[in-house]
């Protein structure tokens, strides 16, 4: 069987999956007051993924990779729901966010808000739903 | 010194505009290329450098309308065009984009 020679290929994946993967963080963080968010986050981070897919083989990277995808999007609406049915506990509405100031070590001065965990619903929804997608339409089997 | 400001202003202004002149034409000679490729590789070498003076007007786009928010789209841009191409020259090699087992 003919047998394709994917060195440069597979280099240049190995180094571009990193600086995807970073991106695809940094876009999630900086959802709050730039563009960016969860939808956006998951959607790189996928992509990675998938690159990496292309590069190695599915065998390989399932190996490397031991995520069952289809536990993510779950989790995700989990993370969500959680996030709105925390604001119970404080006697407040559904769907109800706050922030605080934090002092931090290494960041200094940092203002967390809990639309943030939802933020991090809607990326391991979109992370899974994505791959998810992507994978079953790829295996023929 | 205020009037030198306001003369430069113009001055980018200008050359911006001429600048989304000339990648209009590159994108309608693209176009002809994608339209009449004789083979499947002229059209997605075509269309990759069609991403790339999208990245391009992009980039013009962001000094036209003074902001910054523009350059996670360009860089968005580079990575999903990176992305397609590669799937494009797999799929044309092989057949496969995501095969089981390379070796």
């Amino acid at each position: 069987m003919y047998k394709p020679n994917d060195l440069i290929f597979r280099t240049t994946t190995s180094l571009i999956a990193f600086i995807l993967l970073g991106f695809s963080i940094y876009l999630l963080l900086a959802g709050h007051n730039s563009p960016g968010g969860g939808f956006i986050g998951g959607l790189m981070t996928s992509a990675a993924i998938i690159l990496m897919y292309m590069a190695y083989g599915s065998d390989i990277l399932r190996k490397i990779l031991p995520v069952n995808y289809r536990m993510l999007i779950p989790t995700g609406l989990l993370i969500a729901a959680g996030t709105g049915i925390g604001s119970f506990l404080f006697q407040q509405p559904f769907l109800s966010h706050t922030y605080n100031h934090f002092h931090l070590p290494v960041f200094g001065d940092l203002e967390l808000a809990t639309a943030m965990l939802f933020d991090f619903g809607v990326y391991f929804t979109v992370l899974g739903v994505t791959v998810t997608i992507i994978l079953s339409i790829a295996e023929d089997r | 010194m205020n009037n030198f400001l306001s003369l430069t202003h113009i001055i980018v202004e200008i050359a911006t505009v001429i600048c989304l002149a000339a990648i209009s034409v590159s994108f309608i000679l693209l176009l002809f290329r994608i339209v009449s490729g004789p083979t499947n590789a002229d059209r997605a070498v075509a269309l990759d450098s069609m991403g790339m003076n999208m990245m391009g007007i992009a980039a013009l786009m962001a000094i036209l309308i003074p902001t910054t928010k523009l350059n996670d789209v360009i860089l968005l841009i580079g990575i999903l065009l990176f992305i397609g191409t590669l799937a494009v020259a797999k799929y044309l090699e092989k057949g496969v984009i995501i095969d089981r087992n390379l070796d």
